[in-house]
C-alpha cells in the first residue's frame, strides 16, 4: 500500500510540470507580455516606456527561459518561468494586480467557499442518493417513469435559472434570507441557507439518474435474489445489501471532487456574493488579472490529482477485494 | 435585366455548419450501407420520446440553417454606371423572414404584447383648442399594436381573434400533414389508407409516426399563433434598447447550435485519432498520449477555458487589423470559443476509445488480419474504426446539451461568445439585472431559458435514446 501511494506521487509530478509548462506556454507564449501590457494599459496610445514600466514592475521584464546575462545558477533562476511558473510548486503564486499577495488572499478566501461547497456536497449526496434509492425501490411503476422524466427535466435546465429563480423566489418575493452577502461566525447560516439549497436542487437532476442506474445494476444480480430467497423484506434487501454494494462505485466516483470544493462554484459565489474563491477567480477574469487565473489554474490541477488519489486510495477501503501490488 | 441585388458573404462558421450538415448526410449514407449502424438508427426511430426531441430539434435546426446563409444587402439609391454599393451589416436569410422583428425596435422595454410601453413618460398633449399640454403617462409604443391606431380597447380581442384563426389554421396544416403521411405510408406498405390511419393513432408502426405526429401538432399550435401576433405586436416584449425579444431568441439558436455542433469538429479527430493510436500501438506512443491527456484533464475545465479564453481576448484586442467587420470578429471569436471547449473536452472519449480499442485488438479477427499482413493502418480503418462508431455517436449526442448549458455559463462569467453576438448566454446575462427592477423586467430572461430548456431537453431525450439504441448494456440496466 505504501509503496502504491509512493509510486502514486511520483507518478503526479510529471503531470504537475506538464500543467505547469501548459499554464506558461498559455500566458506567456502565446502572447508575449508585451501584449498582456498593452492590453491592460489600453490598445491605443500606449508608449513603450509605460509597457516596459508595467513589465518591470510586475517582473516581466526577463528572458523566458534563458539568462545569458546572469551569473551562475542566475542563469535558469532569473528568468520568467522560474520566477513565475517553477516557485508555484513551493506555494509562492506572486502578486495580484492590486498588489495583494495571492498566496494570502487563498488561505482567506478557503473558509467562506468550503462554509458553502461542504454542506451542498454532503446534503446533496445524502438528498440524491435517498431520491435514488427511492426510484430504484418503486422501479417500473408510474413513481419511477416520472421521476426519472422529472430527472431529465431537471438536468435540462440551466445552472443559472436555478440561481436567478431562487432568489427571486425566496428571496425577493417570500422575503426568508437576504439575497446575497456574507458574515462570518454564527451568522452566516442565513446566508449560506440559499445558495446551499440550490446547489443541491441543481444537482440532483444528472446524479440522482445516475444512481439509479447503478442501483437497478446491482438489484439484478444474483446475491440480492439469494437475499430476498432467503425471506428478507425487500427494504432490508435494498438497505442492507444493495445500497451497501452501489456505495462502492457511487462513493469512488464523487471522492475526486472533494479537494476541488475549497475551490468553490463560480457561478454560486459570485451570484451570492460571497467572498470565496470562486468569486475571486470570477472577479480575476473580469479584471483580466493573469497573475491570480494562473495561480486559480495551478491549484485546481493540484487538488484534481489529490483527488485522484484519494480516490484509488478510497477503493481498497470500500472494497476489500481490491489490493494494490 | 435582372441583377443580383445582395452579396454573398461566408462567415467561416457557415462553412463549417454546412461542412457538418455535409458530414451528417455521409453519416446517414454509411449508416444505411452497414446493417449494423441501420438496426440501431431503426431502434432509435422506435423510440417514442427520441422520436418526439428529433421533430423539435428539427425545428430549431431549421431556425439555424436558416441563420447561416449569410448576404449583404445592396444600398439603395445607386446611380446608373456605379458599381453597386453593399450595406456594411451582414444579414441572414433568417433576418429577412424575420425582418419585422428585426427592424421594428421600441425605445425601450415593453410587455409581452403590449400597446404601450413599461415606464411613464413625460408626454405632450395637444388639446382641441390647440395648447399643449404635459403629462406622465405611459407612451404608446411606436410599431407594438399600431394597426390598431387609436382603438385600443380592440386590444384584446384582436389578440384574441388573431390567435384563435392562427390555432385553426395550425388544426387544418396539421390534418393536413397527416393524411399526407397515413397515404404515402400506406401506399408504401400496400395496404389501405384507412387501416394505415387507424395504425398511425394507435401507435401501432414500426417507427414512432405517432410521437412525431403529436409533437407536430402541439409544435403548430404553439408556433403559428406566435407566428401570427408577432407581424404587428412584440409577442415577448422588447428589451432595454427596445429590441423584439423573439428576434434575440431566434438568433441565439444559431449560436447555440454552433457550440454544441462545431466544437465536436475539434474533439473528435483528435480523441479518434489519438485514442485508436494509444489502444493499438501501446508502448511508448500509449504513455505519451495517456500522460497528453491526464495532464489536461487534470486542469478543472472552467479555469483551463477560462485561461485560454482570457489569452484569445489579448490576441484579438491586440491585432484590430485582422477583423473586417464587427460580425466577422464576433464569428471568428464564436469559432474560438468552440475550438477551445473542444480542446479541453476530448480526453474523456480519447480514453473511452483507447479502452475499446485495447479490447479490440485483441480479438481473433484483427489477429487474422495481422497474420494475413495487413497492414495497420487498413486495419485501423476497416476493422476498428466502425466498431468503434457507436461510442463516438453516443458522445457525440450526449455532448451537445453539456456544451449549449456551458455556454450560457461561460458567456455569464464574460469568457463565452462575443458581447455583440445573440446567445442565450448573453441574453441572461443583460436580463439578470432586470429583475431588480420593480415591477420587474421577466420576458427576456423568461424567453431564454423556456428556449434554452426546449433545446436542451430535446437534445437530452434524443441523446437518451440513441445510447440506449446503441449500447443495449446500459439499455437493460436503465
Amino acid at each position: 500500500m505504501l509503496a502504491y501511494l509512493v509510486r502514486r506521487l511520483l507518478y503526479a509530478i510529471p503531470i504537475l510540470i506538464g500543467v505547469n509548462l501548459i499554464t506558461f506556454a498559455l500566458f506567456f507564449i502565446v502572447n508575449t507580455p508585451d501584449d498582456m501590457a498593452r492590453m491592460q494599459l489600453g490598445v491605443k496610445r500606449v508608449t513603450a516606456e509605460a509597457i516596459a514600466k508595467w513589465k518591470v514592475e510586475r517582473g516581466y521584464d526577463k528572458p523566458l527561459f534563458i539568462n545569458a546575462q546572469a551569473a551562475g545558477a542566475g542563469v535558469l533562476t532569473d528568468t520568467i518561468f522560474f520566477a513565475k511558473s517553477a516557485r508555484m510548486f513551493v506555494g509562492d503564486f506572486g502578486r495580484a494586480e492590486d498588489g495583494r499577495d495571492i498566496a494570502r488572499e487563498i488561505r482567506t478566501r478557503m473558509g467562506p467557499s468550503l462554509a458553502i461547497a461542504l454542506p451542498t456536497f454532503i446534503l446533496g449526496l445524502m438528498v440524491t442518493i435517498s431520491f435514488a434509492l427511492l426510484l430504484a425501490f418503486f422501479r417500473a411503476s408510474p413513481l419511477d417513469f416520472w421521476g426519472v422524466v422529472l430527472c431529465v427535466a431537471l438536468m435540462s435546465i440551466s445552472g443559472l435559472f436555478y440561481i436567478i429563480g431562487g432568489q427571486f423566489l425566496i428571496s425577493k418575493l417570500w422575503r426568508l434570507v437576504p439575497i446575497s452577502g456574507y458574515s462570518g461566525g454564527l451568522d452566516a447560516w442565513k446566508f449560506l441557507i440559499l445558495p446551499v439549497l440550490i446547489g443541491i436542487v441543481s444537482g440532483i437532476g444528472s446524479s440522482a439518474r445516475w444512481y439509479r442506474t447503478i442501483f437497478l445494476e446491482e438489484i439484478n444480480k444474483d446475491y440480492v435474489r439469494t437475499a430476498r430467497a432467503k425471506g428478507l423484506s425487500e427494504l432490508a434487501v435494498l438497505f442492507g445489501h444493495v445500497l451497501r454494494n452501489a456505495m462502492i462505485p457511487i462513493l469512488t466516483g464523487v471522492v475526486v471532487v472533494i479537494p476541488l470544493l475549497f475551490m468553490g462554484s463560480l457561478l454560486t459565489e459570485s451570484f451570492f456574493g460571497i467572498p470565496g474563491l470562486g468569486s475571486y477567480t470570477i472577479d480575476a477574469i473580469n479584471a483580466q488579472d493573469f497573475a491570480v487565473v494562473r495561480a486559480m489554474v495551478f491549484i485546481g490541477s493540484v487538488l484534481y490529482i489529490v483527488g485522484l488519489m484519494l480516490t484509488d486510495i478510497s477503493y481498497t477501503f470500500v472494497d476489500p477485494r481490491i489490493r494494490f501490488e | 435585366m435582372s441583377e443580383i441585388t445582395f452579396l454573398p458573404v461566408l462567415l467561416w462558421s457557415d462553412v463549417l455548419i454546412w461542412l457538418l450538415v455535409l458530414a451528417a448526410l455521409a453519416l446517414g449514407f454509411l449508416s444505411s450501407r452497414n446493417p449494423l449502424l441501420r438496426a440501431a438508427w431503426q431502434r432509435v426511430g422506435r423510440s417514442r420520446p427520441g422520436m418526439a426531441a428529433a421533430t423539435v430539434l428539427l425545428f430549431f435546426l431549421i431556425a439555424g440553417l436558416l441563420d447561416s446563409i449569410h448576404y449583404r444587402p445592396q444600398l439603395p439609391g445607386r446611380e446608373a454606371g456605379q458599381p453597386p454599393a453593399y450595406a456594411v451589416e451582414v444579414l441572414s436569410l433568417l433576418d429577412a423572414a424575420a425582418s419585422p422583428l428585426r427592424t421594428r425596435s421600441e425605445k425601450t422595454y415593453s410587455e409581452p404584447l403590449a400597446t404601450r410601453a413599461y415606464a411613464k413618460e413625460a408626454i405632450e398633449l395637444r388639446e382641441a383648442d390647440g395648447s399643449v399640454r404635459q403629462m406622465r403617462d405611459f407612451p404608446r409604443l411606436t410599431f407594438g399594436g399600431a394597426h390598431l391606431q387609436g382603438d385600443e380597447a380592440r386590444h384584446d380581442a384582436d389578440i384574441v381573434n388573431r390567435a384563435l384563426r392562427a390555432e385553426a389554421l395550425a388544426c387544418a396544416l396539421w390534418a393536413a400533414f397527416a393524411a399526407a403521411c397515413a397515404c404515402l405510408l400506406a401506399r408504401r406498405r400496400g395496404c389501405p389508407v384507412h387501416e394505415m390511419a387507424r395504425a398511425l393513432l394507435r401507435g401501432e408502426t414500426d417507427f414512432a409516426w405517432t410521437s412525431v405526429l403529436s409533437t407536430l401538432a402541439v409544435l403548430l399550435l404553439l408556433l403559428l399563433p406566435i407566428a401570427a401576433l408577432c407581424v404587428d405586436y412584440h409577442v415577448f416584449g422588447t428589451d432595454k434598447v427596445g429590441q423584439d425579444v423573439l428576434y434575440q431568441v431566434l438568433k441565439s439558436v444559431r449560436t447555440a447550435l454552433v457550440i454544441g455542433l462545431v466544437t465536436t469538429l475539434v474533439t473528435l479527430p483528435l480523441a479518434i485519432l489519438l485514442g485508436i493510436f494509444a489502444g493499438y500501438f501501446r508502448g511508448r506512443v500509449d504513455d505519451l498520449i495517456q500522460y497528453l491527456y491526464t495532464t489536461l484533464s487534470s486542469i478543472p475545465g472552467v479555469l483551463l477555458i477560462a485561461a485560454a479564453v482570457l489569452m484569445m481576448q489579448v490576441i484579438i484586442d491586440t491585432h484590430p487589423q485582422w477583423f473586417a467587420t464587427a460580425a466577422e470578429r464576433a464569428d471568428l471569436r464564436l469559432l474560438a470559443l468552440c475550438f477551445i471547449l473542444g480542446l479541453t473536452s476530448w480526453t474523456s472519449l480519447c480514453r473511452l476509445l483507447r479502452g475499446e480499442t485495447l479490447k479490440l485488438r485483441e480479438l481473433e479477427y484483427i489477429q487474422a488480419a495481422h497474420a494475413f499482413g495487413v497492414s495497420d493502418l487498413r486495419i485501423i480503418i476497416r476493422h476498428i474504426l466502425p466498431n468503434l462508431m457507436h461510442i463516438v455517436i453516443i458522445a457525440l449526442v450526449m455532448d451537445f446539451s453539456s456544451l449549449v448549458l456551458a455556454e450560457a455559463v461561460l458567456s455569464y462569467v464574460g469568457i463565452g461568445v462575443d458581447p455583440i453576438m445573440f446567445s442565450f448566454g448573453n441574453m441572461i446575462n443583460n436580463a439578470r439585472m432586470e429583475m431588480a427592477r420593480e415591477p420587474m423586467v421577466w420576458w427576456s430572461l423568461a424567453a431564454a431559458f423556456v428556449f434554452m430548456f426546449a433545446l436542451v431537453l430535446a437534445a437530452n431525450l434524443l441523446a437518451d435514446a440513441v445510447r440506449d439504441a446503441f449500447d443495449p448494456r446500459q439499455a437493460g440496466a436503465a
